[in-house]
C-alpha cells in the first residue's frame, strides 16, 4: 500500500505534487509553479508557466516582468492539473491576492496556507479556513511570546507620536508590498485623512493596489519636498531606508518600524527603531494554535519559521506533526 | 508603576546619551518621592531582593508554560524578565498596577516561601509592559544600557547640581535616597558623609593610543596586573572597595586591618609572589589573585596561600584634608610620606619609572611582558585626582596582545542586544599535525573584538556552515580562521587543552587561511609564563 499523502513531497525546494510535476512556491526556476502570494521569498521569476491568482500576477508581472505563460485563478476557483491533481485557490488574508491552495488528489485533501493572518486586513480577502487531511502551515511567529496587539493600538500609538512631535515626522519602515498599504489604510480608518509620504520604492505597488480597487486616499512622494515641509507628517520607507542617507532629507524623524518582530525589544534595537510598531501579516501564535485546531487536520506539516514551538504545540496537543525543513523562505519578512 | 514601565521602554528604544538623560532628567524631576527614588535605585542596581531571582520566576512560568515552549522562547528572547512578561498569562480583570513604591514594599517582604503566591499576584496586576519592568526591577538586571554613571549624570541634570557632588553625597545614602533629593531638589544641607568610611569615585585613564605625551609634564608608573582598590578609613571602620564601588573588605580582611588611621588611599590589589615585576618585591598572577575574589569570607589557608597586599598609587584624603584638588606630584610626596608608616607586608608603594622621553618609555614597556606587568600608566604631574576619565590627565598604555590563528569550532547566540546573533565564539588550536591526524581542542571563548558589520558577517557565517545544533550552540564545519588577540595565557585543569587566555578577543576574520594552517596548542604553551 502507498503511503498516505505519497503524492505530495516536501523537497528542500518547494512542495512537490508529484502526480503533475508541479510545485508549489519553488525556489528555483520549474515547469509548473502554483504561488501563494507575491513576496519574493515565495514568488520568483523565470518559471515556464505560473499559476496564482490575478492579484499574484499583477504583483508579479511588476516585479519579475512575470507576464507569459501565466494563468489566473479567481478565489474558490479550482482547476485540473495533470495527474489528476484538483487544485483550488482560497484566500489566505496576508496581502492582496494572497491564496492558500488547496489540493484534492485519491480522496485526499492537502491545504498549503503559504504566509496568512487572521486579523481583518482592509487591503485583502480575510482567510477561510478549509477542513483538510494535511494541513501545510507556516510559523514565522511560532512562538508563544509572540501575541500581536490590535492594530488600531498601534496605530493610535503612531498618531500619538505624530501628534507629539509637531516638528518631527515620524517615518514608519513598512515592507513594499501588504505592510505599506495595509498601514494606509488603517490610518485612513482611525481618521487620518492627511497626505501620507512615501519614499519612491512604494510608489508603484501603492499605485497597483490603487489599480486593483484599494483605495489609499491621498499619496505623496518624500522626493522633491522641502524638508520643512514634511515636519508633522507621516512618511513610509522601505526598512532598508530607515537607516540610510536618504532618511537625511527628513526633519529630525522618529523612526518607526511596522513589524511582528518589534514584539521583542531588543529586535527593535538592533535596527535603532525609536517607536516599534507591533503590526504583522503573519499569523500570531495565538492564531498559529487557534487555526491548526479549527481546521482539526489528520497532520500537521510545518514549512518554515519558528517550527520547533510549533511542533512541539502540536505534540502536546496529540497531533501528528512534522517540520519540513524548506530552505530559502526568509523568516524575516515581515 | 505606568510611568516606570514608559520610562523603560523609551530608555531601550533610545541610543543617544543625551536623549536618554533628557528622559531620566523629566523623570526624575516629574515623579513624586519616594517613587521617583526607589526608580533610581532600580536603574543603577542599588536594589536587591533576595526571594526573587531569575530562578523563582524561572519556576512560576515552568509552572503555567511547557517547559520546552519556555526554554525555546528565552532562548530566542535572549532575557527572562522580558519572555515571563510576555508569556504570563493575561489576567481576566483590568490591570491596577501598584505604585514603584508599593511594589518595592511587596517586593521586600516576600520569602522564598511566599514569592510563589505573591509575585503572581503583582504581575496579575500589570500589562506586558508592566510586568516587563516589575521583573527587571526586582531581579536587578536591567541591561538598558544604564549605568550608575548615566543616572549620576541625569540626577544633576535634572536638578542642576555639580556631577562630583552627586557621585560623593550618593555613595552611603540608601535608596529611595531622601536626603539626596531634599539637598537637589529642595535645597535642603547636603548629606554628611564625615567618619563614615565612604567610597570615592576613582579618577580613570584614557588609552594613550597615539596622543604624543610630553614626558616633562608626565610621570609614569607601571600598571599592575591586579585589580584597582579604594581603602577607606573613617570613623573607626575601614573597607575596601573595588572600582565598581563594591565592599569587598570581607574578601580580604588582612588589608582592612592594616588601616589604622584615617585616610583614603588607592591602589592595586595584588597576591605575593615573584611573577610580576621579579623576585624582589614582586606580586603574583593575576590568576593567584582570582583565587581569592568573590568571596564573602575567607579561610585561613586562603589567606596563608594567597597573602594580599596592595600596592599604592594614590592617596586622596588623609586625616580630615581632603587632597584631591592638589596636583598629583604633592599627593605623590604626600603618599611617599604615609606609605613609609605602613604595614609593608600589607602596603607597598608603586615605583614611579625613569623615562625621559616617550621612546625611552617604550623600550621600557617592551619588558612589560617579561615581567607579565599589563603595561605602564602616564599621569600629568599637576593632575587633580578627578573622578571619572578626563581628557588629557592620565593614559594608560598597554602592551601589544599576544596574536594566534585559531580555528572556529562553535558559536553561541548571544543575549541582550545579540538575543538574534551568534556571537560567542568557541575556537580551538590543533593538538598536532593536521595533516597527520591531528583534532582541534577548545583553547578559548570571545565575544567582542569585532565590528557590528564583521557580527553579521561571522552569524551568516555560522548559520551556513553548521554541522550540528545543541540547543543555543551551532557547531561549525571548522572551516574558519579566526586570528584572537589576549593579554595572557594560563596553564589550567579547567580545559581539555589545558591553557586558558586572558582577555581574547576576536582580532581578524582570516578567510584568506586554510584551517590546517592555524597554530597548534604548543605555540600558545610556548607564550604561558605562569
Amino acid at each position: 500500500m502507498a503511503a498516505a499523502f505519497s503524492w505530495i513531497r516536501a523537497e528542500p525546494h518547494g512542495i512537490h505534487i508529484v502526480p503533475g510535476n508541479c510545485w508549489i512556491d519553488p525556489a528555483r526556476p520549474v515547469d509548473t509553479a502554483l504561488v501563494t502570494h507575491g513576496h519574493s521569498d515565495h514568488a520568483r521569476g523565470g518559471h515556464h508557466r505560473t499559476v496564482a491568482t490575478p492579484a499574484t500576477l499583477a504583483i508579479m508581472a511588476l516585479r519579475y516582468e512575470t507576464r507569459i505563460n501565466t494563468v489566473p485563478v479567481e478565489y474558490g476557483e479550482t482547476i485540473a492539473l495533470p495527474g489528476g491533481v484538483a487544485a483550488t485557490f482560497v484566500p489566505a488574508g496576508h496581502v492582496l491576492g494572497s491564496a492558500q491552495i488547496v489540493l484534492e488528489h485519491a480522496g485526499e485533501r492537502v491545504v498549503v496556507t503559504g504566509d496568512y493572518k487572521r486579523r481583518a486586513d482592509p487591503t485583502c480577502a480575510p482567510f477561510q479556513p478549509v477542513p483538510c487531511d494535511v494541513f501545510v502551515t507556516e510559523a514565522t511567529f511560532g512562538l508563544p511570546v509572540f501575541r500581536h496587539p490590535p492594530v488600531e493600538e498601534e496605530i493610535g500609538r503612531l498618531l500619538a507620536a505624530r501628534a507629539a512631535n509637531p516638528d518631527r515626522c515620524v517615518l514608519v519602515g513598512a515592507y513594499a508590498l501588504g505592510k505599506a498599504q495595509r498601514l494606509i489604510a488603517e490610518l485612513r480608518l482611525a481618521g487620518h485623512a492627511a497626505p501620507i509620504y512615501l519614499h519612491g520604492a512604494l510608489e508603484r505597488m501603492c499605485r497597483l493596489y490603487e489599480e486593483l480597487g484599494i483605495d489609499l486616499g491621498d499619496l505623496r512622494l518624500v522626493a522633491g519636498m522641502a524638508k520643512g515641509a514634511l515636519a508633522g507628517q507621516i512618511v513610509l520607507a522601505p526598512p532598508s531606508a530607515l537607516g540610510d542617507r536618504w532618511s537625511r532629507r527628513l526633519p529630525d524623524p522618529i523612526t518607526a518600524m511596522a513589524s511582528g518582530w518589534m514584539r521583542i525589544r531588543q529586535r527593535a534595537r538592533q535596527r535603532n527603531v525609536e517607536l516599534p510598531l507591533i503590526v504583522s501579516d503573519h499569523a500570531d501564535w495565538d492564531e498559529l494554535t487557534d487555526t491548526i485546531r479549527e481546521v482539526d487536520p489528520a497532520e500537521t506539516w510545518i514549512t518554515h519559521g519558528r517550527e520547533e514551538a510549533l511542533l512541539r504545540w502540536c505534540e502536546l496537543d496529540q497531533r501528528k506533526v512534522r517540520a519540513l525543513a524548506l530552505v530559502g523562505y526568509e523568516d524575516e519578512d515581515d | 508603576m505606568e510611568q516606570f514601565a514608559a520610562l523603560l521602554d523609551a530608555l531601550v528604544y533610545t541610543s543617544s546619551r543625551n536623549a536618554k538623560l533628557k528622559l531620566l532628567a523629566d523623570y526624575l524631576r516629574r515623579t513624586p518621592d519616594p517613587d521617583r527614588g526607589w526608580a533610581l535605585a532600580a536603574l543603577t542596581g542599588g536594589l536587591d531582593f533576595p526571594a526573587v531571582k531569575s530562578a523563582a520566576i524561572r519556576n512560576l512560568l515552568m509552572e503555567r508554560v511547557d517547559p520546552v515552549l519556555y526554554a525555546l522562547s528565552r532562548d530566542y528572547v535572549g532575557d527572562t524578565a522580558e519572555t515571563a512578561s510576555l508569556l504570563w498569562p493575561e489576567p481576566a480583570d483590568p490591570p491596577s498596577p501598584p505604585s514603584v513604591a508599593e511594589a518595592v514594599d511587596i517586593l521586600s517582604g516576600m520569602t522564598r516561601a511566599s514569592v510563589a503566591r505573591e509575585l503572581p499576584a503583582l504581575l496579575d496586576r500589570l500589562d506586558a509592559n508592566g510586568r516587563y519592568a516589575l521583573l527587571k526591577l526586582a531581579t536587578g538586571a536591567m541591561r538598558i544600557g544604564i549605568s550608575a554613571r548615566l543616572a549620576k549624570t541625569a540626577f544633576a541634570q535634572a536638578f542642576a547640581v555639580p556631577l562630583d557632588d552627586v557621585e560623593e553625597y550618593w555613595h552611603g545614602q540608601a535608596a529611595p535616597y531622601a536626603p539626596l533629593f531634599d539637598w537637589a531638589a529642595h535645597g535642603a544641607e547636603p548629606p554628611s558623609g564625615k567618619d563614615l568610611p565612604l567610597f570615592r569615585p576613582f579618577m580613570l585613564a584614557h588609552p594613550l593610543e597615539e596622543t604624543a605625551v610630553d614626558m616633562a609634564d608626565f610621570a609614569a608608573e607601571w600598571k599592575w596586573d591586579g585589580i584597582r582598590v579604594q581603602i577607606v578609613r573613617a570613623g573607626d571602620e575601614t573597607r575596601v572597595y573595588s572600582r565598581s564601588g563594591d565592599d569587598i573588605s570581607g574578601a580580604f580582611p588582612e588589608i582592612a586591618a592594616a588601616l589604622a588611621v584615617p585616610a583614603v588611599l588607592d591602589g592595586e590589589l595584588l597576591v605575593r609572589g615573584s611573577h610580576q615585576g621579579g623576585e624582589e618585591g614582586g606580586a603574583a598572577s593575576f590568576n593567584a589573585l582570582q583565587q581569592r575574589l568573590g568571596r564573602k569570607t575567607v579561610s585561613r589557608k586562603m589567606l596563608e596561600d594567597y597573602p594580599a597586599f596592595v600596592r599604592l598609587y594614590d592617596l586622596l584624603i588623609h586625616a580630615d584634608e581632603d587632597l584631591r584638588a592638589h596636583a598629583w606630584e604633592q599627593r605623590r610626596l604626600l603618599l611617599e610620606e604615609f606609605a613609609a608608616g605602613l604595614d609593608p607586608a600589607r602596603f607597598d608603594l608603586s615605583p614611579v619609572i625613569a623615562a625621559a622621553s616617550l621612546d625611552e618609555l617604550a623600550a621600557i614597556r617592551e619588558r612589560a611582558r617579561d615581567e607579565a606587568i599589563e603595561g605602564v600608566m602616564l599621569k600629568r604631574r599637576d593632575s587633580p585626582y578627578v573622578a571619572g576619565r578626563r581628557t588629557g590627565l592620565w593614559y594608560k598604555w598597554k602592551r601589544d596582545p599576544l596574536l594566534v590563528d585559531c580555528v572556529l569550532m562553535y558559536a553561541q547566540r548571544g543575549s541582550g542586544k545579540r538575543s538574534s546573533f551568534y556571537s560567542d565564539y568557541t575556537f580551538g588550536c590543533w593538538d598536532g599535525d593536521p595533516d597527520a591526524g591531528a583534532e582541534l581542542l577548545p583553547v578559548g571563548k570571545a565575544y567582542f573584538g569585532f565590528t557590528d558589520e564583521e557580527l553579521r558577517w561571522l552569524d551568516s557565517y555560522v548559520r551556513r556552515h553548521t554541522v550540528n545544533r545543541f540547543g543555543p550552540v551551532r557547531e561549525t564545519d571548522k572551516s574558519l580562521v579566526l586570528e584572537v588577540a589576549f593579554d595572557s595565557v594560563h596553564e589550567s585543569r579547567r580545559h581539555k587543552s589545558g591553557l586558558a587566555m586572558r582577555f581574547p578577543r576576536i582580532a581578524r576574520i582570516r578567510t584568506d587561511k586554510p584551517a590546517h594552517e592555524a597554530d597548534r596548542i604548543e605555540t600558545l604553551r610556548n607564550m604561558v609564563r605562569d
